[in-house]
């Protein structure tokens, strides 16, 4: 279990993991706006940076992203450096010229002691922080439905062509991860919209709640080679319903599983 | 046929020397990229109609091959005769009969298609005399220009594969390992990684599938050494490449070539394709057991693919963005297996490296960077084009003796090296040696060894935002601090050169630089500070000026400059008059012109032809429309409060 020095507290991080959650181990916070558990780390929004050095080094440190960099033994880490709260401020002043409405970034900038933008401020205001969460929620989900468009000062997040896209299920995982809520959607009883493409949700066949689109549990039951009608169950059913069969071998009666 | 093993191999090469010194004169049309340009696939083409036709073959031994570039693209299409090694230079395919008659048959020269040295205005009549070429030691590109790249034979009679040759037959892989090291050869790309380390590291990784891979996505403004190469002279990459493969372990291969470059890829499959044939490259090279193979992987045209990890996505079919290195390509790079990258220039090196010895690369260069390095010298130069120095020549060297100094001599100004990462390095710093450390110790870099020239009709304000647009476009976006960053950088540059710099400016692109530098993800975002925060370091004085006196020292900042005719010595020769794009200047012949303000767009083609130089620049806060009559008599740099400016086209019309 590799062992190292966190702004001056010994943390003993697993194996094989990034220097983020050796961080949050040991109860420091590092801001961050592109890391989420459910996706691979990306390095994008560079606010995690930390500088990393060694007894022998004799002084010298690194830069490194915290969510990328590899935990190893005996590395002396600052996670407030000088230099490192600089460049955090230069990546949130940024942001914040991009974002100027977005309370996210002006919560965090304003944190870090940025009120107002140094830059020039983006004449047309986005929630967009192109952080990548959306894109890589779909690439895990495995549907990779939209990606990233364009380069540079023009990137922008959008499915092929701008078109509705093809590869959508309408998960709506793109929109809840999104940290911003940039992404919009619509979802009723009946019909769901998002990336301007329509759907139709499917009922729960024992409660009756509208809980998956039809394109959605197509796309799980071809994929898996596990019956449709299996998706087609609301999760809280599928929990009631493993209650009951675990109640009933433990030879307990059974209550019927709750409606609504 | 197919060599199937050492001795086969020294045959084949005895035979293709053979056939080679059986033809007693040839003549070599360069059909580089340039050449082509200028219409010597036309010329190529008559020399061979017309050497056919009268049989010249038979006659005089006469024969034709198409060719490489020489690097001096600027001259073509050129044409050089053997074995007298004349050069001819600009030929048209009007030329070729005559060539043929006078030169080839009766032995003469033929004056008007000599090159002519602009510092000594005398005639040039052989290849090696020019100083251009006098100069130069080639090792990557030593068969460049005398080799036809389509064919194979061509290049084994110039020694290609005798490196190969020689590893396979006598060396262990760790042998080739070792013998770089002694080269002291380091990577051509631009960051200068010791390749027998990296090559180490990629032969200790895990596992029986390893990647070589070429970069060959050269694509820094001015910057055209490896498309040249590969170009030129496909088989010493391929060679080089083939080693490579064999000293780490590797079996496959890809090389990986900017779509811009059509010529490039069409030599290089031709190339890979004829090693194939003979035995080159495949299953068990030259009989020795050894399998290696490669192919060609096209890029899409994104700057940022030069970066290696992003080169690898690229590879892959993925988006071409970088990602964080923090554990090496040698143990999970391509396909998230160890891979190896080297530059263009690299690999052509390593070929002649082992045939010819790592001391023998190591005679030449400096303590810490060895061996030879090709420049692609650029801009306001007399000769411009490819070269290969040894490490360590001076760069008032390269950029007089062999540039043959300013065009129109006009004062040296500043030489940008290392393309977008690298920087602007000013007149004092001419006789620094080239090598990697010294580049960097003085706020540049090697980078990929384009040269840019300028003289002192260059705003260095206005060279930064040049490559600040640039890379704003080429920037992948991935990051905040490079893709943000670029776009705030240039917002502040379009004000500085537009007249709305502010008090502040200078220390706002500071701590942004310094951002970019320590926040990027990649090489690309970390060094794209580097043109701002040289010129900064060398031309501060010019910044201020822009800012405090809304001037530009060098009166290229349209905006800010203003030109008009100082009564002595104007001759009335009417030559401005001729050039100016918008009808501003007026006057009678042999009486002084003037320029109406309100119709000057600023783009200096009056300046440029004044034959008498009584044409001047001042700020165009000076310079008032009506004043056509009363011209404000301030002169440059000592600004006085003059009235403001009331009106003038602002010189959008034509944008630079």
């Amino acid at each position: 279990m590799p062992t190292l020095t966190i702004d001056g507290r010994t943390v003993h991080a697993d194996h094989g993991t990034f220097l983020l959650a050796a961080c949050r181990k040991a109860g420091i916070e590092v801001p961050t706006l592109c890391e989420h558990p459910a996706v691979e780390p990306y390095g994008g929004c560079r606010l995690c940076v930390v500088d990393v050095t060694r007894p022998e080094w004799d002084g010298w440190s690194k830069m490194v992203v915290a969510c990328l960099f590899p935990v190893e033994d005996g590395i002396v880490v600052d996670t407030r450096s000088e230099r490192v709260m600089e460049t955090r401020k230069v990546v949130l002043d940024l942001l914040l010229a991009r974002c100027p409405e977005t309370p996210l970034i002006r919560d965090l900038a304003a944190a870090h002691g940025i009120v107002a933008t140094s830059f020039v401020r983006n004449p047309v205001p986005t929630d967009c922080i192109l952080c990548g969460l959306c894109t890589r929620v779909c690439d895990t989900m495995g549907m990779s439905a939209i990606s990233s468009v364009d380069r540079g000062a023009g990137r922008e997040i959008a499915p092929p062509f701008r078109a509705p896209p093809p590869a959508c299920v309408g998960c709506l995982a793109c929109a809840e991860i999104c940290p911003t809520g940039f992404i919009q959607f619509e979802s009723g009883t009946r019909k769901r919209r998002i990336w301007e493409k329509d759907f139709d949700m499917l009922r729960c066949p024992r409660c009756g709640r509208s809980h998956i689109t039809a394109a959605q549990a197509d796309f799980f039951a071809g994929r898996g080679g596990v019956p449709r009608s299996y998706f087609e169950i609301c999760d809280h059913c599928k929990r009631a319903d493993l209650a009951a069969t675990a109640t009933r071998l433990a030879g307990e009666p059974a209550t019927p599983a709750r409606q609504g | 046929m197919r060599i199937e093993s050492l001795k086969q191999f020294d045959t084949a090469v005895a035979a293709a020397r053979e056939a080679r010194s059986a033809k007693g004169r040839e003549v070599w049309v360069c059909c580089g990229t340039g050449c082509l340009a200028n219409g010597s696939k036309a010329v190529a083409d008559a020399f061979g109609a017309q050497i056919e036709s009268a049989g010249l073959a038979t006659t005089l031994g006469l024969y034709h091959k198409s060719t490489g570039c020489h690097g001096f693209c600027e001259r073509g299409p050129l044409v050089v005769i053997q074995p007298e090694g004349l050069l001819y230079t600009k030929v048209g395919v009007g030329d070729v009969p005559e060539i043929l008659t006078k030169t080839v048959g009766k032995g003469e020269v033929i004056p008007r298609l000599l090159y002519k040295d602009p510092a000594t205005k005398l005639a040039v009549a052989k290849y090696d005399d020019i100083p251009f070429y006098k100069h130069q030691i080639r090792v990557s590109m030593r068969n460049i220009g005398r080799v036809d790249p389509a064919d194979l034979d061509d290049a084994l009679a110039h020694g290609a594969y005798a490196g190969l040759a020689r590893a396979l037959s006598a060396m262990t892989p760790e042998q080739v390992i070792a013998e770089i090291e002694v080269s002291g050869l380091r990577g051509r790309g631009g960051a200068g990684f010791a390749t027998a380390r990296k090559w180490k590291a990629c032969r200790k990784a895990h596992g029986d599938r390893k990647f070589v891979l070429c970069n060959g996505d050269e694509g820094d403004p001015g910057a055209f050494k490896d498309r040249s190469i590969m170009e030129g002279d496909p088989h010493s990459v391929i060679e080089g490449m083939t080693l490579g493969g064999y000293a780490i372990g590797a079996h496959e291969g890809y090389l990986y070539v900017r779509d811009e470059y059509p010529l490039a890829v069409v030599n290089l499959q031709k190339a890979l394709a004829d090693a194939r044939d003979r035995g080159l490259l495949g299953a068990n090279i030259l009989g020795s057991g050894f399998d290696f193979d490669l192919r060609i992987s096209r890029g899409g045209g994104a700057f940022v693919c030069g970066e290696s990890s992003a080169l690898m996505r690229s590879i892959e079919g993925r988006t071409g963005e970088p990602r964080a290195k923090y554990v090496h390509a040698s143990d999970k790079g391509l396909f998230d297996l160890p891979t190896n990258l080297n530059n263009v220039e690299t690999w052509a090196d390593v070929g002649a490296i082992i045939a010819n010895g790592g001391a023998w690369f190591a005679g030449w260069g400096t303590k810490k960077s060895k061996g030879t390095k090709a420049f692609s010298l650029v801009g306001k130069v007399k000769n411009t084009g490819l070269i290969e120095l040894p490490m360590g020549t001076t760069l008032r060297h390269i950029i007089y003796d062999i540039g043959g100094g300013i065009l129109k001599d006009r004062p040296f100004k500043a030489v940008q090296t290392g393309g977008p990462s690298g920087g602007c390095l000013p007149a004092d710093k001419l006789d620094l040696p080239v090598d990697y450390e010294i580049l960097a110790d003085n706020g540049s870099m090697m980078g990929s060894g384009g040269m840019i020239v300028m003289d002192d009709r260059t705003c260095m304000v206005d060279v930064a935002k040049y490559f600040l647009k640039f890379l704003s476009e080429e920037s992948c976006g991935k990051c905040v601090p490079c893709r943000e960053g670029l776009k705030q950088m240039l917002h502040i540059f379009e004000d500085l050169c537009t007249g709305r710099g502010k008090p502040g400016d200078i220390e706002r692109i500071e701590r942004l630089g310094r951002g970019m530098q320590l926040g990027s993800l990649c090489e690309l975002g970390k060094s794209a500070a580097n043109p701002v925060m040289s010129t900064l370091r060398y031309f501060r004085a010019e910044y201020e000026s822009h800012i405090d006196h809304k001037a530009c020292p060098a009166g290229m900042c349209r905006d800010l400059t203003a030109y008009e005719i100082v009564s002595e010595p104007c001759t009335g020769c009417h030559q401005c008059v001729k050039v100016c794009p918008t009808e501003a200047i007026a006057g009678k012949a042999r009486q002084k012109h003037v320029i109406d303000p309100a119709r000057c767009i600023s783009c200096g083609s009056c300046f440029d032809v004044c034959p008498e130089d009584c044409i001047r620049f001042i700020p165009k806060s000076l310079s008032v429309p009506e004043a056509a009559s009363a011209p404000a008599r301030v002169s440059f740099g000592n600004p006085s409060p003059a009235p403001a400016r009331s009106g003038g086209t602002g010189g959008g019309a034509c944008p630079r």
